[in-house]
């Protein structure tokens, strides 16, 4: 395996993976890198489940980085359909068309004799109305579409409703797009698809079927470490020692929105932008709505702040 | 496909993880690209084909450390050479049957592995074909003296196939099962020998019968051990599950402190399945009436043309739940598990209010939600629970200090026996409330035969109530909540 070629020749192994994405500065864990490269063999969609922030998205769009597909994205929300998806027709072309048609209309048929002669030869023409040109492809029939491939990212299907679900199993399983009125789409290259979930509504028995499951979890404080470190390569190995602690120690308390990775490197970037070199309790306190987006979630760790610092600290001091 | 790989499958099944066909064809095809060198890297694999949840990637964790830590780890040496990615794997697994050659290892005749449909849980003829034939009478005596381990395991797992021990599912089953698998190994003629050692009295008969039962006893143990780790794999789980339904229908009043453990999971489960059951859009399109204004903005660009046309929808009401409940002593412990399915239910019912009441009513929302569940709950009896019950007060303070509570998407939920102490029911203010709300739902957990019986005024109240039940177990309380949620469907 040559990093240096630029064509994406395919995923060799797991730790092939997890190469191609530190390329790109995402710190993959084993089983991720496993679960993408069985979803690249097996040709299936990947279902990344988990709590908000730990990079699912950001998985995809690193995937897509390294791999240099490009990345499709669509967000799914409540009220999402077809039209928003797969594909729409767009009207205003098509209705220009008509007039257009109805003003040449008599130079085509004009030597046309007779009404029967003259819908022989209008049936002659190529029906234009429902065709390609007047197909606006949205994000699932543009993946469909790419002929270098691509990473398709469904975000938050659950979000979506029901109906949506269906919707998107033919696209799933068979890499397809029906539309009624010209036949069905097939992918020229498969697109690496990825579904995030919240896990705010159980999602089909047939949606997860047809996908790997990949359950992403707040990371352990080494691996925390790593990623923090690739986002945010200035700041000190001693403030990100005793900052990866901390976040540890909190995500233990008897709060209700835990803070994930994404508000870990948020709150590096605060501390780096304040010049600390050291956590201190008054500057934890100043920035906690860096990482806790709830005000009892903040009264509840604001009151032990002090006691977490001085751990942190200590832990820190025994294990140098 | 792998026989390894489909009695997995089937042990997963028995654990109540749902493995479709697909799916363990996927699985097939995931162990041909890993192969079987990786433990590490094999079961992250087969986790991110089979597990569909958390919940079943946890059922997977044990269970393949349970699976794959017995003999059968020994990997079949063929496969090892197809880890390598090919692009033909995929029909390859599609149809023919890629192991075939990988079988010979086990000196077994193939053709038992070809059915097609060997995805679908293996049954239980699984492995008549192979174990026919035995080479030769085993020298049991031999066998555990020499201490090799490695025939040793071959030898239980060969008996274990033959006696079937795989259909375990009751701990109680061990011994039938460790004394089929003796039979099956022959202890039969090693009991005659030992019969005509000891026959002989001579003291080299004695010591020969003393080598024959350490014999008999090494077998025995090494029995009882195959059998047990076959039990942890194909039986533990379907004899919790057997245990769970019983759980179901017991009497919430009667559960000692070791069952409330259990109860935990299986409440979270039946909340989980609520929520899911619930889990409609909350809007409804209204056919057939237009939106009018929202349909001329869509199009406008098609000239005014109407090719999107946009319906009216109206948003149907979320639950509203308003609990309210007797903690005194009776009812108190049907009290915990109706506010551990409804606090479960969270995620779904985000308007919740509970009340708690013994003598006087107290608003217990804030403990419930700032505190571990166990810990709010010893809380509010320990505060709330030791008064002498009173309805009619309770109505009264709900009415009098919490009247903002109850609107016409409130469901009012009651549990409670009714006993008054025979005070002032308050029935009025009850009637005002019942007005008020959506729903008036009342759960009792006393048997309907001594409704009204004594200071019980629960009768009284039943007029105004839209439904009164009993309700004294899981399943009683599933339904209920059904019920409440059904009205918000």
């Amino acid at each position: 395996m040559t990093h240096t070629g630029l064509e994406f020749a395919g995923f060799e192994s797991a730790d092939t993976v997890s190469a191609r994405l530190a390329s790109v500065g995402y710190i993959s864990t084993a089983s991720i890198s496993t679960a993408v490269y069985l979803a690249h063999h097996l040709r299936k969609p990947i279902l990344i489940e988990g709590p908000a922030g730990v990079g699912k998205t950001d998985l995809a769009r690193s995937l897509a980085q390294s791999m240099e597909f490009p990345l499709l994205r669509m967000q799914c929300y409540e009220g999402l359909d077809e039209s928003k998806a797969l594909y729409e027709w767009k009207y205003g072309k098509q209705l220009l068309y008509t007039q257009i048609l109805k003003e040449k209309i008599h130079h085509l048929i004009g030597d046309a004799d007779g009404l029967d002669e003259s819908f022989k030869k209008l049936a002659g023409f190529q029906d234009l109305f429902f065709s390609r040109e007047f197909l606006e492809p949205r994000p699932l029939l543009k993946a469909m579409e790419q002929a270098g491939g691509s990473v398709l990212l469904i975000d938050e299907i659950d979000k979506s409703d029901e109906e949506f679900e269906a919707l998107l199993l033919e696209v799933l399983s068979d890499y397809q797009v029906t539309v009624p009125e010209i036949g069905t789409i097939e992918a020229i290259v498969p697109p690496l698809v990825i579904l995030t979930s919240n896990n705010t509504r159980e999602l089909g028995d047939a949606l997860k079927r047809r996908c790997l499951h990949l359950h992403i979890d707040f990371p352990n404080a080494d691996l925390e470490a790593r990623i923090v470190r690739s986002r945010v390569p200035d700041i000190s190995e001693r403030l990100l020692a005793q900052l990866v602690a901390f976040i540890q120690l909190v995500r233990d308390e008897n709060i209700r929105k835990l803070p994930s990775i994404s508000e870990t490197i948020d709150w590096a970037k605060t501390l780096l932008l304040l010049h600390a070199d050291s956590l201190d309790p008054v500057m934890v306190r100043n920035t906690l709505n860096v990482i806790l987006k709830r005000q009892t979630d903040i009264a509840e760790v604001n009151s032990q702040v002090d006691q977490l610092v001085r751990k942190v600290l200590t832990e820190q001091a025994e294990s140098a | 496909m792998e026989r390894t790989l489909t009695n997995y499958i089937r042990a997963l099944r028995t654990a109540g993880a749902g493995v479709s066909t697909t799916e363990a064809i996927d699985a097939a095809r995931a162990l041909e690209l890993v192969g079987y060198q990786d433990r590490g890297l094999l079961k992250m694999s087969l986790a991110a084909v089979l597990a569909k949840s958390q919940e079943e990637e946890v059922l997977h964790d044990r269970l393949f450390d349970l699976y794959f830590s017995y003999a059968e780890t020994k990997p079949p040496r063929q496969t090892q050479s197809e880890g390598e990615d090919q692009e033909d794997s995929d029909s390859a697994s599609d149809g023919s049957d890629p192991d075939s050659e990988g079988q010979e290892s086990n000196g077994q005749p193939s053709n038992g592995q070809k059915q097609p449909g060997s995805g679908q849980g293996g049954g239980s003829g699984q492995d008549k074909t192979g174990e026919a034939g035995e080479d030769a009478p085993l020298d049991l005596l031999e066998l555990a003296q020499s201490g090799d381990a490695t025939r040793m395991a071959m030898a239980m797992a060969q008996a274990g196939a033959r006696a079937d021990v795989d259909q375990i599912r009751f701990a109680t089953q061990v011994p039938y099962f460790v004394r089929r698998m003796l039979e099956e190994l022959g202890a039969e003629k090693l009991d005659k020998q030992l019969m005509a050692a000891l026959d002989e009295r001579t003291e080299e008969g004695t010591a020969r019968a003393e080598a024959l039962i350490e014999a008999r006893s090494t077998l025995m143990r090494n029995a009882r051990a195959y059998v047990e780790a076959r039990f942890e794999v194909f039986g533990r789980s379907a004899s919790e599950a057997f245990m769970n339904e019983v759980m179901m229908d017991r009497s919430l009043g009667a559960l000692t402190k070791s069952d409330m453990e259990r109860m935990k999971p299986i409440i979270a489960k039946m909340a989980k399945k609520l929520a899911a059951k619930h889990a409609r859009r909350r809007k409804v399109r209204n056919r057939g009436q237009l939106d009018l204004r929202r349909t001329l903005r869509a199009n406008a660009g098609n000239d005014g043309v109407p090719f999107e046309v946009i319906w009216k929808t109206k948003r149907k009401d979320k639950p509203k739940i308003v609990t309210i409940c007797d903690v005194s002593g009776s009812v108190a412990r049907y009290v915990r598990f109706l506010l551990l399915v409804l606090y479960a239910l969270r995620e779904k019912v985000t308007d919740l209010e509970t009340f708690c009441f013994s003598s006087h009513l107290v608003d217990v929302n804030h403990d419930l939600e700032s505190l571990p569940f166990d810990a709010a709950m010893d809380k509010i009896l320990r505060e709330v629970g030791n008064g002498s019950t009173d309805y009619g007060r309770a109505f009264t303070d709900l009415s009098r200090q919490y009247d903002s509570t109850i609107d016409k998407r409130t469901t009012v939920l009651i549990l409670g026996d009714g006993r008054n102490n025979n005070g002032d029911p308050a029935m009025g203010i009850f009637q005002d409330i019942a007005a008020k709300a959506k729903r008036v739902i009342w759960l009792c957990p006393e048997h309907p035969a001594s409704w009204g019986s004594g200071d019980s005024a629960l009768l009284q109240y039943k007029p105004f109530c839209s439904s009164l039940t009993h309700c004294s177990t899981v399943a009683d309380l599933e339904h209920a909540l059904d019920d409440v949620l059904l009205a918000y469907g």
